[in-house]
């Protein structure tokens, strides 16, 4: 996408054959973060996924993906929580989730706290929303409409842990009526990164006024993204400043939705 | 913050008067442009040869070898070396290698140093040792002069004054040297060299560190741009190598492989300007060669910590790392900056003395993804955490502990789950009420709107949809 991004992103472990069955099932794992402030990313999944002919569940016994205690430590409160979503996914062949960051916590991490074979097999199963349509379904174009001018946030986790690097651009650039605004430094951390955040929020400011910046400057009147708690941050810097306020942020799903 | 060289005092960093990792000095602007330009220059570079990735693995499996067999190879490098004259000696610590420093020094009766840039140096903190006994350090690499000049510390591995603009320097040989003021970049060079070519001439011994140390052939090899390490180590009389253990690679077959990754990530060039092999003193000279543990044969030990040992310095995670370009350097604390640093210094100093390090990343595997020997360092940071809040440190605080353990039973059912997140959607709703500062809420709404709360969420939407619109759902 960038010249200056040399690296080939390979998929992290994961469970992909045998493929796809016509008809299978699959189950969403919405993390809390999209099921309490951004339900319309959980809807606009359904109904992508739903258009394409594959049935949807949502199991209403789960949680968390045990991301947010991992990255500050505490290994031993997440693991329960982990073994909790194992189980509550268990009975699964596939499982969906609109997060580079928690499907990356599920693919890559989880083994990291546990390796126990239960673990290991749901934790293959995850895959992220583009990478399951781009992927596993082979689609690319979801039929959308957007008529905005648009700038793709590429989270972090998803590109670098997971390895889904040009899917949600693929899937992008089928979108009709759309403008793409490259982002300058696409490849710079938005500065989110969880606790990080609130940890050495001053840090975490500054990366995120440079990301908000490049938006400004790409021209884009929308910032998309595969990862909501990204834009969570970067969205919050855009409202606080009344001269950025118009641009909207939405999940990578909510756009490729749009007029379908 | 601790900026000169000689205090390296510890790591505690995100302390009261200490928040130089939290919020970036708006004197580091200079910094970011310039890491950014460099990361973009020299991955471009990388991007051009179509096998990088290959040279990286073939070098992160080198690297894996060397370490295991760290005990062998040193041996062979040693034997070797030993063979051609030169003195193989090992410190456990920097102390010990400081007593040797000046044995040696007091032995040749030596007033002057000429020292070339040497990161293990720092950590002995040897120009202070030197001071300290009577001897006059000079750092000949242009960087290293100019950051001794202005007694601070380097803020980079390798371009130890990146936080210097051209104007700066000019002030600063004015003042020190009592120079004509210039911002030209030819002029500032031509006075450092006219200051330097003297020293070089009366010093009675030179200090290296060590690129690599070749166990079969015995050889230290160094590389540099300027011409300064050539001068520090052949000049004078008397040569002393300091390196640490972790330097050693089995094979001189192996050496193109490092440098065509070293100059590449490093600095962008395809080779560095010199490349200088040492296989042993000159003809009535004498070489020693100290190898220094200083806790490396602690991180051997540990199997997710010892890949970084396979770091080659070449500041390439530096570069790219969205948080050191905005910090800088000695926001660090130690020796070692940027994300390695972040790994290294608590293996080297104690985690209970860095224990913050660790939390200073947003774990976006920038650093991870330019290392040209694929440390996985985003994976170190996340290990030194689970160890951070388990093991006596500053940040293992009983009352996160309690909150994470709340937090770990709301999340193992779906109505203590409902009932937690309930709690979230009124701490959301009310925080733009709070004053800023008021906790970590206060830390997000500094700067930062919060998202809207929506009338429901996603699984209520969900379970109206099942009991409304769609037919009962089949067994998965
Ligand atoms: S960790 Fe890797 S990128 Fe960083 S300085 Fe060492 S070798 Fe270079």
């Amino acid at each position: 996408m960038n010249a200056t991004t040399p690296f080939h992103y390979k998929p992290a472990p994961r469970q992909d054959d045998p493929p796809y069955q016509k008809g299978e099932r699959v189950a969403m794992f919405i993390p809390c973060y999209v099921d309490q402030f951004f339900p319309g990313i959980g809807e606009a999944m359904v109904s992508i996924l739903e258009r394409l002919g594959v049935p949807v569940d949502f199991p209403s016994e789960q949680t968390c993906c045990g991301q947010p205690a991992f990255n500050s430590g505490y290994w031993e409160e997440s693991r329960p929580v982990i073994r909790k979503f194992c189980e509550v996914f268990a009975p699964y062949r596939w499982v969906i989730c609109p997060s580079g960051s928690c499907s990356s916590m599920c693919r890559v991490f989880f083994p990291h706290v546990d390796p126990s074979p239960e673990v290991l097999q749901v934790s293959r199963r995850v895959f992220e929303f583009s990478e399951f349509l781009v992927d596993i379904l082979k689609v690319t174009d979801t039929g959308a409409t957007f008529p905005h001018k648009v700038a793709f946030h590429m989270g972090c986790h998803g590109r670098r842990e997971l390895g889904v690097f040009d899917h949600p651009l693929q899937l992008l650039h089928s979108v009709r009526g759309m403008t793409y605004c490259e982002l300058g430094n696409i490849e710079e951390c938005c500065g989110f990164g969880g606790t990080f955040s609130v940890k050495l929020a001053g840090t975490s400011l500054a990366m995120g006024q440079s990301k908000v910046d490049n938006i400004v400057r790409s021209g884009a009147d929308v910032v998309a993204s595969g990862d909501i708690s990204c834009l969570m941050h970067v969205g919050g810097i855009i409202q606080r400043n009344p001269a950025t306020k118009h641009i909207r942020v939405m999940h990578l799903a909510e756009l490729l939705a749009a007029g379908i | 913050m601790s900026t000169t060289t000689n205090h390296l005092d510890g790591a505690e960093f995100l302390s009261a008067e200490n928040k130089g990792l939290a919020e970036p000095a708006p004197r580091f602007k200079n910094l970011t442009k310039t890491c950014d330009y460099s990361s973009k220059n020299n991955m471009g570079v990388a991007a051009a040869i179509p096998q990088f990735q290959d040279w990286r693995e073939a070098a992160h499996q080198v690297k894996k070898f060397s370490i295991a067999n760290l005990d062998k190879l040193i041996v062979q490098f040693e034997s070797n070396m030993k063979a051609r004259g030169a003195e193989v000696m090992f410190a456990q610590d920097a102390a010990e290698a400081n007593r040797m420093v000046l044995e040696i020094a007091r032995e040749h009766n030596v007033k002057s140093v000429v020292k070339s840039k040497s990161m293990v140096t720092e950590e002995l903190e040897l120009n202070h040792v030197l001071e300290g006994a009577g001897i006059r350090p000079i750092e000949t690499d242009l960087g290293e002069y100019i950051v001794q000049l202005a007694k601070q510390r380097p803020i980079h591995l390798v371009t130890p004054a990146m936080h210097f603009t051209a104007a700066e320097v000019g002030e600063l040989f004015h003042k020190t040297l009592g120079e004509p003021y210039s911002a030209e970049h030819a002029k500032l060079a031509a006075i450092a060299r006219k200051n330097l070519r003297n020293d070089y001439l009366t010093a009675e011994m030179g200090v290296s560190g060590c690129n690599f140390a070749i166990a079969d052939t015995g050889t230290v090899v160094v590389v540099e741009n300027e011409g300064n390490a050539g001068l520090s180590t052949a000049t004078p009389p008397v040569h002393i190598v300091l390196v640490g253990i972790e330097k050693v690679i089995p094979r001189i077959d192996d050496l193109p492989l490092f440098l065509n990754l070293l100059g590449r990530s490093g600095t962008g060039q395809k080779l560095t300007a010199y490349t200088h092999l040492i296989h042993g003193p000159a003809v009535g000279k004498k070489l020693y060669v100290i190898f220094l543990d200083n806790g490396r044969t602690k991180v051997l030990q540990d199997p997710h910590a010892w890949q970084s040992l396979f770091c080659i310095r070449c500041g390439a995670c530096l570069n790219a790392c969205p948080v050191y370009r905005r910090v800088g350097g000695w926001s660090y604390g130690w020796v070692y900056p940027g994300p390695i640093g972040a790994v290294l210094t608590p293996h080297l100093v104690g985690l209970h003395k860095a224990a913050e390090l660790p939390f200073a990343s947003s774990l976006c595997g920038a650093c991870n993804e330019v290392c040209p020997v694929k440390i996985d360092i985003p994976h170190q940071l996340v290990h030194l955490r689970h160890r951070a809040v388990n093991e006596p440190s500053p940040m293992n605080s009983p009352f996160e502990r309690m909150t994470w353990k709340v937090w770990a039973w709301a999340m193992r059912g779906p109505r203590r789950y409902a009932m937690a997140m309930g709690a979230v959607r009124i701490g959301v709703r009310v925080a733009k009420y709070l004053p800023w500062h008021f906790g970590k809420l206060g830390a997000w709404t500094r700067g930062r709107e919060l998202p809207k709360v929506p009338a429901s969420s996603f699984r209520a939407w969900w379970r109206n949809r099942q009991n409304t619109s769609q037919p009962p759902k089949e067994k998965p």
